[in-house]
This record gives structure tokens, C-alpha cells and sequence, in this order.
């Protein structure tokens, strides 16, 4: 009885930091609808500047001041982002913000790795809060019964600061409608810099106040940041008492997994937020989202034509100078070129559902790694034939994105996303903490093509086919009924619903069909490196493909292909360099801000300009 | 007290407002008539800046507005209330009269929610109430109010009788006279040429975003061929 109170107060003491960062995040998603990826980055700084503040201010009013000026500081970087980087992109189509603070998580990492250097460094303990007290003959940190204390009363604090002032009722004005909040007389663009204030405060406080408990290291941003979007869902978009309870709820829940069902650590948070989300589909707290309310749809989506001549010479020509490289090109070409196709596959079928199908999925990685993983499966455990394994793949790959889809489809926007990123995570979880059959952390390896395309020269080939083929053929289908279908489905639910067409079904299918390509590109990819590592089904793996296609642009067809193989011939160029973070940070940043439609929107409305494109409406 | 002069507003590709001039006197009431489609709702969005006209130039008072942000518009006493009236359904009825506030103004009628409720009885007896559980006669009266709650020298009014019951719309026509009364300059937006007459001294009709007429309703009524053209549905 004693350990299952002492476990339920180290619960609650943990929930204190995610409570901290998950609230800011959900704050600023609930005023500028931004899902800001660097809110770990945020909280990561926290902790590296409370860290660094403690080492000079001495005592316990030190280290509370510490943490204090910690959230401060970091709540003025956040203003420094949203200015600078948020602000010229508010107007942008709706989601691509989170392309310009993914670029900010990189300069950010780089920039902590520049001051701190590389090494983990220990938080100090709490002057005056060192020892443990006995409750129930068990040791609990009097530390966490400090944070078990604080929580509640910041939790209060914001709360009445939202519903209480004239602050909070402006910024729930703007929530629902800023436009209108303007019109009668407020500037909101301070508005949202203070909201974001506010929240990038929250965020560092949160990391400064875990330093006795965890220090600080340059892959906290990450780690925690998977957690505190389950956190926002569970609770509710933009509903702080719900990210308390969701807080609560998991961090509890972890301390029991780990004692009791230490296998279950990784994937617990990720089973409550696919419970919580079929059963109640807008998080405990969280109400309806209705697509548009905030006065942002943007501009009407153009509508995409076959190839006209021109395209069709380009890609021809581009196509023969590919199937001539390894006449000319080095062996290192050839592999960077496989690398690179592998790729722009994997995000044109990503590209398939969100620019065509208008269904943001943030865990696509989860389909290529399912083909990745098909094929090498088979290969080490049923001794297949390459052939088969890699027939196979793409079948496995889109069953699961069948069993995916179907739990989804229910829910729209981002809760959707947040849905997809929560199976995305439960695959890797099964397959990370699974060693015996997946060889877990170490991956599955001598995965090796078959005898008549071991080479470099043939699988440039093999990979030049498949993957070339497999982007035409998503290409086709965009211009078939089917895509048709789909694309009425995205731009009027209702409509489309009028006039005779299943949406979800339709939208189901799309999301079935893109799994499997991404697990073509999966099965290309496992054959083409001989090995295959949980990493291919990471997180960062989604927001790769998701990075490049609103980079590329999402609201034109080659998006995604472009955006792809600029996004990897970028890395390769770039991770020469020490700091190779920091520039593709700012490189993407720049394209966000200079090109708000993606490269390939741009160069179209260049080319409009100079007059060598049809804008589209017959004129040149 | 409002210029416009020869303003350019497009959606995207589409041409929508088409070299449109006109004037409002301070204290004067103006209906701007017009079909459908004919552009006056992004006339008043023009003058807010919520459409910024691609050329030319809208004045307010001696200030240019036509390069300001909406809310500078607003700081500056003009009021806007939208047609389709975008209360803050979330907020209580006191809440939104709050995000209206601003600061009095010397040249203008001054308002608190006290007065307001005056006005509005109904939204008295509410004023605990979310947005969400209003009629559309008491939304449109709290989407009047909350803008009132900005002490605005000129109100822009985009269809105030549109959708709310015919008991209310003779209240409505009396609660914009009440604000003649009070030296408020009025620019509304009609379909309903009977609620126009009633609250109105001037008509400015538009047709395709351009300007068809600008005159008197005694004009109007001499000149049955333009009422014919423009205002039969």
C-alpha cells in the first residue's frame, strides 16, 4: 500500500514538467492554431539555461530564481521566433507554419550543441529540498512534493489568468476568431506573441524545474516532445485543466508500467491516447474542430491538370539523363540517386493524402517502415526469396495502413494527425521493445538483393523502375476518378457527400494506397542499404516527408518529388559541415519564408510572371 | 467623415469592386443597396481594410485608411459589424462586450455596458450566457453592441434586418435612429428597401461593384426604371 502511494506521488510529481510544457503548447495551438514543433526546443532550453543560471546564483533563492529567470529567457526566445520567423508565414496555407519551427528545432539543437557542448550535464539538487521524507515507511524526494505543490497552483494561475482577465477573454476571442478580434479594435499580432510568450515561458520553466530530476542533454527536445503532444490530445486541444488531467493520467500510468509491465514503457502513453481518442475523439476536454472556423481556409485550391507537352518533355528528358548516370557517374551518384528516389517515393505518397486527400498524417514513417520491415522479416525469419519479400512489402505495409485508417478515419485535422502519430509510434514502440523477433535496437541486417541485381549498377535500376514507376503511378491516379473523388472529398466534405461519394470510404482507400507505396519505398530502400533499424520508423522519419512536401508544396502535384530530392540533396551537401543542423534550419526557415507555396508553387508563379507557364486559367 | 475614392477590391482573380467612389457626411445615415453578389458586403470590408482594394484610396476623418491595419481602422471610431455577425459563440455575453472595449473618445457617444443594457434589454437578462445560446435577433443586437462598447464615431452595418424576425427588425430600425439621435454617422448595407426608408437619408445603389445611383429616396422613387433594374429580385 505504501509503494503504490509513493509510486502514485512520484506520478504526480513527473506530471509537474509535462503538465508545465504541454500547457504552453496547448495554449499556443489553441490562440494561432500553430502546431509548434520547437516546444521542445523550448524546453530543452530551459533546462540549459537554468543549468547555467544555477551554476552562478547561489542558494535556494538562487535556484528558484533560476528557474524563474530560465522561463523568462526562454519566453523572450519565443517571442524572438514568433516574430521572426512566425509572423511573414501566419497567412500561409494551414499546417506549413510547423515546416518553419521543425527548421527552428534544428538551429536551436545546433546552437545549444555551440554553447553547452555535447555532453549531458547533471541538474543540481534543490538547495533545502535534498533529502527524502518517509511517507508510509517509503522514501519520497521532498523535491517532488515541492512539484506536486507547485503544479496545482500554476494550473489555478493560468487558469485565471484565461477565463478571469481581459487578456484571457481576447486572447479566447482570438481563438475562435481573430479576424474579427482586429475589427474591433485589438492588435492581435501581440496578441499572439504574447500567447507565445507565454507559452514558450511554460515550456522553460517546465524544463529548469526537472533539472534535479533529469539534467539536461541535446535530445530532451525530442524525447519530450512526443509526450506532450499525447498529453494536449489526451486533455484536449487549447484546454489547460485537460492537459493537467492527461498529464496526471500518463505520467501516473508510466510509473506503474515501469514497475509492473516494464515492456509496455514505450507504447503505454500511445495505447491511452488511441483509447481516449476513439472513445472520446476530441481529447477528455477538447471540443469539435470545424475546418475553417478561424477564418483561415486561405486561398481556393487549384485545380491540377494531366502533363501538359512541355512537362511531359522535361520528365522524359530527365528520365533518360537518370538512366544514363551510371554511364558517366560515379559509383557514389548512383547511390546517392537511389537514395534520393527511395525518398522522393516515400514522400509522394505521403504527398498523395495531404495534398490531394487533405488528410495530414504525422505518421507516415510507420507505412515504410512496415514494408522496410515486411521485407527484411521475411527474409531473416522465412529465409524468402528477395522477389517475394519485396512483393510482399508493399501488401504488409498497406494492410496496416488499412487497420490504421479504418481506427482514424473518424476524427479530422489535427486530432487525426495526432491519431496517426500515436500508431506510427505504437509500431515503432512493438517493433523497438520486440528484440527477439525484430532484433529491436539492432536492427535486422544482411538484407541483401538477389544475386541478379547485387550491384550497384543493377539496383540503380531496380530502384529507378519501382520508383519512378511508383510516382507516375500515383500521378495517374490523382488524374483517375478515384483521385477525382478524393479531391472532392478534401475541398467539400458535403458536397461531395451530396452528389453520391463515400468520402471516408474514399479517403480510407487513399490512405490504404498511399501505406502501401510507402511501403514500396520501404522494401527499396531495406534492399538497397542491407539492413533496417527502428530509426526508419521514428518520428522524425514522419516529419522528414512531411517537411519536404511543404517545402516542395503541397497544393501542387510535384510537391512532394521535388521536395524530396532537394531535401536529400541538401543533407548530403550539408552534413559536411560540423554544424550542418543550424544551416538546413535556416535553409528551410528561408524557403518557408520566401516561398510560402513550397519550391515548386513558386517557380510556378515565377514562371507565371516571366511568362513561360499558363497560370492556369488559359492565360499566358 | 468616409471617402472613398475609385477603390479596386478583388477575391483572388475576381474583379469585385470596380473603380467605386462615395462620400458620407459626419452624422449623416446612408443605405447602400444592392442584389446579391453585388459587392456590398466588400465595400465594408474595403473600408475596414479586412479587404485591402488593390487601388485606391478610402478616407476616414482627415486620416488615409487605406494603407492601416483593421485594427487601427477601429482605434481610429469606426465600428463594424459584420453580417454575418461573428459573436464569440464561446464567450459569455459579457465577454464579448468586453473584447469590444476601448478607451472613450472625446468627439463621440460614450458607452458602457449599463447603457447597453438599456439599449438591449434582452441581452441583460442573458448576460451570463454563452454566444451560442442566442436567437439571431439577440446575436444581431450583441454583435451591434459589442462594436458600441468601442465608443465609434461611424458605424459600418452589414445587413443589420437580415435573418431576425419582423417584430425585431422595427426594433432595430428604431435602435439605429435612437444612434442618429445620439451623432452617430451610419453606413448600412440593405436588401430590404422598406427597413432602408426607414432609417436612411440617403441611398447609394450598386450593381456588379459599381455605383448605379446616389441620391435621395425621393429621387429613388421618381426614378422607378433604376429601382426596376437594380433592386427587383
Amino acid at each position: 500500500m505504501g509503494l503504490i502511494f509513493a509510486q502514485l506521488l512520484t506520478g504526480l510529481a513527473n506530471a509537474a514538467t509535462l503538465f508545465l510544457v504541454a500547457s504552453g503548447l496547448s495554449l499556443i495551438f489553441g490562440v494561432t492554431r500553430i502546431v509548434n514543433f520547437a516546444h521542445g526546443s523550448f524546453y530543452m532550453l530551459g533546462a540549459f539555461i537554468g543549468y547555467s543560471l544555477m551554476q552562478v546564483l547561489p542558494g535556494m533563492f538562487g535556484f528558484w530564481s533560476s528557474v524563474l529567470l530560465a522561463g523568462l529567457a526562454v519566453g523572450v526566445i519565443g517571442v524572438i521566433v514568433e516574430i521572426l520567423v512566425l509572423r511573414p508565414v501566419y497567412k500561409a496555407p494551414e499546417l506549413f507554419q510547423l515546416v518553419a519551427t521543425f527548421g527552428v528545432i534544428l538551429v536551436i539543437q545546433d546552437l545549444a550543441l555551440l554553447t553547452w557542448g555535447p555532453d549531458d550535464v547533471l541538474g543540481p539538487r534543490a538547495p533545502g529540498l535534498k533529502g527524502i521524507v518517509r511517507i508510509m515507511g517509503e522514501p519520497v524526494p521532498k523535491y517532488d512534493l515541492a512539484l506536486i505543490a507547485i503544479t496545482p497552483f500554476v494550473l489555478f494561475i493560468l487558469w485565471y489568468l484565461i477565463s478571469k482577465t481581459r487578456i484571457g477573454i481576447l486572447v479566447r476571442a482570438a481563438t475562435q476568431d481573430r479576424e474579427m478580434v482586429g475589427a474591433l479594435g485589438v492588435n492581435q499580432a501581440w496578441l499572439f506573441t504574447g500567447v507565445f510568450f507565454l507559452g514558450a515561458t511554460l515550456a522553460g520553466l517546465g524544463g529548469a524545474i526537472q533539472l534535479p530530476k533529469g539534467g539536461a542533454d541535446l535530445l530532451m527536445d525530442f524525447n519530450i516532445l512526443a509526450a506532450i503532444f499525447v498529453v494536449v490530445v489526451i486533455g484536449g486541444m487549447g484546454s489547460l485543466p485537460g492537459a493537467y488531467v492527461a498529464a496526471v493520467l500518463i505520467s501516473v500510468l508510466n510509473v506503474f508500467g515501469v514497475t509492473y509491465i516494464p515492456q509496455s514503457t514505450l507504447v503505454l502513453m500511445f495505447v491511452v491516447m488511441a483509447v481516449v481518442l476513439l472513445i472520446k475523439p476530441y481529447g477528455l476536454f477538447g471540443r469539435e474542430e470545424v475546418a475553417g472556423e478561424h477564418g483561415q481556409v486561405g486561398e481556393p485550391e487549384r485545380p491540377i491538370k494531366p502533363a501538359g507537352t512541355r512537362g511531359r518533355i522535361i520528365v522524359g528528358g530527365l528520365l533518360v539523363i537518370l538512366a544514363m548516370v551510371p554511364f558517366f557517374g560515379s559509383n557514389f551518384a548512383q547511390v546517392l540517386i537511389t537514395d534520393i528516389i527511395i525518398f522522393a517515393l516515400f514522400a509522394a505518397s505521403l504527398h498523395f493524402i495531404l495534398g490531394l486527400g487533405g488528410l495530414v498524417s504525422f505518421g507516415h514513417a510507420a507505412f515504410f517502415g512496415s514494408g522496410a520491415y515486411v521485407a527484411a522479416l521475411l527474409v531473416t525469419h522465412a529465409n524468402s526469396p528477395m522477389e517475394i519479400a519485396f512483393l510482399l512489402a508493399p501488401l504488409g505495409a498497406g494492410g496496416a495502413a488499412i487497420i490504421i485508417g479504418w481506427l482514424c478515419m473518424r476524427l479530422t485535422g489535427v486530432y487525426f494527425a495526432m491519431l496517426t502519430l500515436a500508431f506510427a509510434q505504437l509500431i515503432w514502440s512493438l517493433v523497438y521493445q520486440w528484440g527477439e523477433f525484430t532484433g529491436g535496437d539492432d536492427g535486422l541486417v544482411d538484407i541483401w538483393p538477389a544475386a541478379w541485381l547485387n550491384g550497384t549498377t543493377p539496383y540503380y535500376y531496380f530502384t529507378l523502375l519501382f520508383g519512378i514507376g511508383g510516382i507516375l503511378l500515383l500521378r495517374h491516379v490523382a488524374h483517375t476518378p478515384f483521385g477525382y473523388a478524393l479531391r472532392a472529398s478534401r475541398d467539400s466534405m458535403r458536397q461531395a457527400e451530396a452528389t453520391g461519394i463515400n468520402t471516408k470510404r474514399i479517403q480510407w482507400a487513399a490512405f490504404a494506397f498511399a501505406g502501401a507505396v510507402a511501403g514500396l519505398s520501404g522494401a527499396l530502400f531495406v534492399f538497397s542499404k542491407g539492413s533496417v533499424f527502428p530509426t526508419e520508423l521514428e518520428l522524425a522519419k514522419s516529419f522528414d516527408a512531411l517537411i519536404v512536401i511543404f517545402l516542395g508544396g503541397v497544393k501542387t502535384l510535384a510537391g512532394g518529388v521535388v521536395g524530396g530530392a532537394s531535401l536529400e540533396f541538401a543533407k548530403d551537401f550539408l552534413t559536411r559541415f560540423e554544424y550542418w543542423r543550424l544551416l538546413l534550419g535556416l535553409l528551410i526557415i528561408f524557403v518557408v519564408i520566401l516561398a510560402p507555396e513550397g519550391i515548386v508553387g513558386a517557380s510556378r508563379r515565377l514562371g507565371e510572371r516571366l511568362g513561360f507557364v499558363d497560370d492556369g486559367e488559359g492565360r499566358r | 467623415m468616409i471617402k472613398v475614392n475609385n477603390i479596386n477590391s478583388f477575391y483572388g482573380k475576381a474583379h469585385i469592386l470596380n473603380n467605386l467612389s462615395f462620400d458620407i457626411a459626419g452624422g449623416e445615415v446612408v443605405a447602400m443597396l444592392g442584389r446579391n453578389g453585388a459587392g456590398k458586403t466588400t465595400t465594408m470590408k474595403s473600408i475596414m481594410q479586412l479587404v485591402r482594394p488593390k487601388t485606391g484610396t478610402v478616407f476616414f476623418k482627415e486620416h488615409e485608411i487605406s494603407r492601416m491595419a483593421p485594427h487601427q481602422v477601429a482605434k481610429l471610431g469606426l465600428g463594424y459589424v459584420p453580417e454575418e455577425r461573428r459573436i464569440f459563440t464561446d464567450l459569455t455575453i459579457l465577454e464579448n462586450l468586453e473584447v469590444g472595449r476601448q478607451p472613450p473618445r472625446k468627439d463621440a457617444p460614450e458607452w458602457s455596458v449599463d447603457i447597453l443594457f438599456e439599449l438591449f434589454p434582452n441581452l441583460h437578462e442573458r448576460r451570463n450566457n454563452r454566444g451560442k445560446t442566442l436567437s439571431g435577433g439577440e446575436q444581431q443586437m450583441l454583435t451591434i453592441a459589442r462594436t458600441l462598447m468601442g465608443n465609434p464615431l461611424c458605424l459600418l452595418l452589414d445587413e443589420p434586418s437580415e435573418g431576425i424576425a419582423p417584430v425585431i427588425v422595427e426594433q432595430m430600425a428604431k435602435t439605429i435612429l435612437e444612434l442618429k439621435k445620439q451623432g452617430l454617422t451610419v453606413l448600412l448595407s440593405e436588401q430590404n428597401l422598406h427597413f432602408a426608408r426607414m432609417v436612411a437619408d440617403r441611398a447609394i445603389i450598386i450593381e456588379g461593384g459599381e455605383k448605379r445611383f446616389d441620391d435621395t429616396f425621393a429621387q429613388l422613387e421618381a426614378q422607378p426604371d433604376i429601382k426596376e433594374a437594380y433592386l427587383s429580385v
